[in-house]
């Protein structure tokens, strides 16, 4: 796979560092999770990303783009490591790509201190949000906390009254939890926190249906959510008390995963499937042709990561090497998208609108997202006021 | 059931054969110290941060040797080591505590100590049991980690600077390279000590059998507990090195997969060996560097690779020395050196 | 609150049955063939994988089920013949190696077969309701009990089989001692062999059962590896008995423990600090539990040679 890419787009091998700084190609640094049980997530973006560089016939604002792809196999030593290369060795413009905010966090410090610019496709930590923002990090997914908030805006305008919270016990899943109720006013009537990489959740299902609550809301990343979603499905209970998930817990890879049990789920996301723009069509249509699945919202956002860098290196004149010039750029530069129009708030965290979509049975008997409508306009996050920028 | 590996334990275990010669150790000391300058010279820093990696592993790698190599204790624990050097230093330089000579040596300790107290447990078992507590161990490690918000919990600890020492700034890739290049030779200097005195002899003694040389007056048990608690010790000055060239730790350092890739590396280079832990951790790192950029397979490369290594070369890369010599002789090759005396 | 108790001793007990299914095979092949297997967790996801694959293909459950079963059982005679039998003869160190190896291959293929993202594998229709064990109080999902029945029902058989076989007969005679049995006209080879295939085989009921439960994604095998090592640790490695007795011990403490603990500390300590202190105790009590055991008794609860 890395290969193939590697060929199409003439990717430099061992050795060929040089010329980093001319004008007539730009560098990405790809580095995503291609290994282990998240894998299922950088692979789309990886593969959104990549699908957008081909659109772009293989260039990124009118330059020849390099993309440079590694695998971080969800470890953030290895993630150092890669990142050192990126900066030091394959002098890279633009780095994007990491799915998982610890190793963000882990490798944010050296991609700043060498002033190289990180476009965030998915990872959009509290930190780097608020005190510890940067000139040099733009995320052009959502901040951590926005599908919950959405949620729990959506939860509280439709008044349900009593929900429980469900999420791992460490501090993510706090986190998540605290986004939810800073938009959700009305009873908490349980908080449930569970092991991490928990298989069976039989006993958290039986705490919620003798909660007697009219919605839960739940934070279980990667493998959890689909073990949780599969048994509480098969539980009968999504009739008694909804479930209410972030997108990513709610979306098509793991529609495909529980399977027709998984209807009448809701989640919130900035993005849906049937949008209705030109980016949007095009990149559903043809990553359904490329790869033979549905998109994610992973894909989505690593298409329009490459879309924000192509736009802002247009409108710098394809001086990359110019930093002032380039961060104005992305800064400002209104970039065509999936989603639709979204902005960059002071911290270069996207100000966009959070929508609700339905897992419902579409007309050919299959199971998969629908749009119900929009929850959330021109939302920032908490955080922001807290960047000094 | 009657140990039917009896027969099959290695013969060839490298008793003194495990020590270096002092010509070998100072061209590698020499080799080690004029790499960065290289380096540096070629304007490859990327290789001096890479280098640094190398040295800090090589360093764990070879304090698991000490137990799993010369003493025949089977831990696949040992990443709760490293990680309890890690965040100790991590959590004092969270309170301000930032001065290496106070950093280290309390990242030495509390893994020792660790060490000590999970030794004292788990030497109690044999076999796959000291196996499989061991790892619960690291388990436990982990999931305190993950858990507690003064842990950090997944995101793990950042350090804001390295560790100071005086009239020295470790910021730079050279000066941090050779920081741990006196950090590390010091502790190979110590573990040569270790395993060239009567202790090191003892405890290979009692890996090749251990009720004879308890009928003889052995305490086996201290002596055993001792080298688990060094060896602990020694893993935690890696972990302490590790955090400050990642300028953090996460609890992924404390996962069973970062025990497993420890012992990898010790088989690698070739357990019982004194040079076994840094070979391993070389050849480890650079084959991963090397093929993952060309591939996302890489695991599937290191499985086969491993697989390869155990069957073919179980005693290592440092074995096959000696395995040429023998060649002509026609003698097969046993095991990697015999481990536990089984229950 | 009772029922609620009530309901998840069921659920650790389906949990427990559960890990039997893999600490038998785990145990069988230790005790037998003197084996440290950490790919057995490998068998499980390539069980679960094949089951998803042929319910696609088929649409229907049980036949993937028994398919996949087959299946797996000729990849774990495949293996045995190429890799196991070498190892069997090196120390235990090796095997770790050899087999943390396969990890990493099973793993890499698995993904490269059938891509990085979960598979589904349906529940059978007719046992997707729940059933009303205690009128208005105690309801049961269907699927679940089936998997408690099944537990039962191989548990009983392996204890026949290892008890009152001749195949079994030869199982015991060459666990305890091979050289001898092989006099005496065991064949020791194929027993092996058969007993590697049963324990892959099993491994394969594990995980087509579970696949409806839990996500059937690469690394599946790794998140069940541990318990069910704790599982074999506990119970005295090589003991039939001492699995069975290790697996529901394990699947009680995890989800009754799990239960009575968060509600226990609720009574103690304030809610907020309860419902963090629990989990966290949670998760580390098998593990306690294990180092517990092995202090007082370091061969485990059953130890199955003096």
């Amino acid at each position: 796979m890395i290969r193939k890419t590697c060929l199409a787009l003439a990717c430099a091998s061992f050795g060929l560092a040089s010329g980093a700084y001319a004008a007539d190609s730009i560098k990405v640094g790809m580095m995503t999770t291609l290994s282990g049980p998240g894998a299922g997530l950088g692979i789309d973006i990886r593969d959104g990303f990549n699908l957008a560089v081909k659109h772009l016939g293989g260039k990124l604002g009118g330059v020849p783009a390099e993309v440079i792809v590694a695998d971080d196999a969800q470890n953030p030593e290895t993630a150092k490591q890669i990142t050192e290369r990126f900066i030091k060795r394959d002098k890279v413009d633009v780095a994007t790509g990491v799915v998982f905010s610890n190793i963000m966090l882990a490798v944010g410090p050296a991609f700043f201190g060498s002033e190289t610019f990180y476009i965030s496709a998915n990872a959009g930590p509290s930190q780097y949000a608020g005190a510890e923002c940067n000139p040099y990090f733009f995320n052009v997914a959502w901040q951590n906390d926005n599908l919950h908030e959405a949620m729990g805006k959506h939860v509280q305008d439709k008044a349900y009254r009593k929900v429980v919270l469900l999420a791992p016990n460490y501090p993510a899943g706090k986190d998540a939890l605290a986004g939810f109720k800073r938009f959700y006013k009305g009873e908490v009537a349980e908080e449930i926190y569970t092991k991490l990489g928990q298989l069976d959740y039989a006993a958290e299902i039986a705490q919620v249906r003798a909660a007697g609550a009219d919605a839960l809301y739940i934070f279980l990343p990667g493998g959890m959510g689909i073990n949780f979603v599969k048994q509480y499905a098969q539980s009968g209970m999504t009739k008694k008390t909804p479930l209410f998930a972030p997108g990513f817990s709610g979306d098509e890879d793991v529609v495909k995963a529980v399977g027709p049990a998984m209807e009448g789920v809701f989640n919130t996301s900035h993005w849906y499937r049937e949008m209705d723009n030109p980016a949007n069509q095009r990149f559903v249509a043809d990553f359904q042709k490329d790869f033979g699945r549905l998109p994610t919202l992973y894909a989505s956002q690593g298409y329009d990561a490459a879309l924000l860098i192509d736009a802002a290196v247009k409108a710098a004149g394809g001086k990359v090497a110019d930093k002032a010039a380039f961060r104005k750029a992305l800064e400002t530069v209104k970039a065509p998208s999936t989603r639709g129009d979204y902005r960059f708030g002071n911290n270069h965290y996207p100000v966009q609108a959070y929508y609700l979509r339905e897992v419902v049975k579409q007309a050919d008997g299959s199971v998969s997202n629908r749009y119900v409508g929009k929850v959330m306009d021109g939302h920032a996050d908490a955080y922001a006021k807290d960047c000094r920028m | 059931m009657i140990s039917s590996n009896g027969s099959s334990r290695g013969t060839e275990t490298p008793l003194i054969a495990g020590l270096p010669g002092p010509w070998i150790a100072i061209g590698m000391a020499v080799l080690l110290a004029l790499y960065p300058l290289a380096m540096n010279t070629l304007g490859e820093d990327f290789y001096i941060g890479v280098g640094s990696r190398v040295l800090i592993l090589a360093l764990a790698a070879s304090a698991l040797n000490l137990a799993l190599g010369y003493g025949g204790m089977i831990s696949l624990g040992h990443a709760a080591f490293l990680g309890a050097g890690g965040y100790a230093v991590a959590i004092l330089a969270k309170h301000g505590v930032v001065a290496a000579w106070i950093a280290l040596p309390l990242a030495v300790g509390v893994a020792a100590a660790a060490a000590l107290l999970i030794g004292a447990i788990s030497l109690r078992t044999r076999g796959v049991y000291f196996i499989m507590i061991t790892l619960a161990f690291a388990q436990l490690f982990y999931y305190l980690a993950i858990s507690l918000p003064e842990f950090g919990g997944d995101d793990g600890l950042p350090l804001a600077a390295r560790s100071l020492v005086p009239g020295l700034s470790l910021e730079g890739d050279l000066a941090f390279y050779y920081f741990v290049y006196f950090t590390a030779g010091l502790a190979f200097l110590l573990l040569y000590r270790l395993v060239a005195s009567r202790f090191g002899r003892a405890l290979v003694a009692i890996r090749e059998n251990e009720r004879r040389m308890a009928a003889i007056g052995y305490p086996v048990y201290r002596l055993k507990l001792m080298a688990f608690a060094l060896s602990g010790g020694l893993a935690g000055l890696a972990g302490a090195l590790l955090a400050n060239l990642s300028m953090g730790v996460t609890p992924h350092t404390l996962t069973w997969h970062q025990s497993g890739i420890l012992m990898v590396m010790v088989i690698i280079g070739g357990s019982g060996y004194f040079w076994g832990g840094l070979v391993g951790a070389a050849i480890f790192l650079i084959l991963e560097e090397t093929i993952s950029g060309y591939t996302e397979h890489w695991n599937l490369v290191l499985g086969a690779l491993l697989l390869f290594i155990v069957i073919v070369a179980p005693n290592g890369v440092m074995s096959l020395r000696e395995r040429l010599r023998r060649l002509p002789q026609g003698t097969r090759v046993a095991t990697i050196p015999a481990c536990e005396e089984k229950a | 609150m009772l029922y609620l108790i009530l309901e998840q001793a069921l659920n650790g007990l389906q949990y427990g049955l559960m890990l039997f299914l893999l600490a038998a095979g785990l145990t069988l092949v230790f005790g037998i063939m003197d084996l440290i297997n950490l790919a057995h967790g490998s068998l499980y996801m390539i069980g679960a994988f094949l089951t998803a694959a042929f319910f696609q293909a088929l649409q229907s459950f049980f036949p993937a089920l028994l398919l996949a079963i087959l299946a797996t059982a000729a990849i774990g005679v495949i293996l045995e013949r190429l890799l196991y039998r070498r190892l069997q003869g090196m120390n235990h160190l090796s095997q770790v190696l050899a087999t943390f190896a396969l990890i990493l291959i099973a793993n890499e293929t698995i993904k490269i077969i059938f891509g990085a993202q979960p598979l589904m594998i349906g529940m059978p229709a007719s046992l997707s309701g729940a059933v009303e064990l205690v009128a208005d109080e105690l309801y049961y999902p269907a699927y679940r009990l089936l998997i408690i029945g099944v537990g039962l029902t191989v548990a009983l058989g392996l204890y026949l089989l290892v008890n009152r076989t001749r195949v079994g007969m030869w199982m015991r005679a060459g666990a305890s001692n091979p050289q001898m049995a092989a006099v005496m006209g065991v064949r020791i080879k194929p027993m092996f062999t058969f007993v590697f295939a049963l324990g892959a085989a099993l491994c394969a009921l594990a995980g087509a059962l579970l696949g409806p439960l839990l996500a059937v994604s690469v690394g599946m095998g790794e998140s069940i590896l541990i318990p069910a090592f704790e599982v074999i640790v506990i119970g005295g490695i090589g003991s039939m008995r001492g699995a069975l007795v290790g697996a529901l011990l394990v699947g009680m403490i995890d989800t009754v423990g799990r239960l009575v603990l968060t509600f226990g500390l609720k009574l103690v300590v304030a809610s907020g600090t309860a419902a963090t202190l629990g989990p966290t105790l949670a998760s580390m009590m098998v593990s306690l539990l294990m180092v517990g055991v092995l202090f007082f008794r370091p061969q485990g609860l059953f130890p199955a040679r003096g």
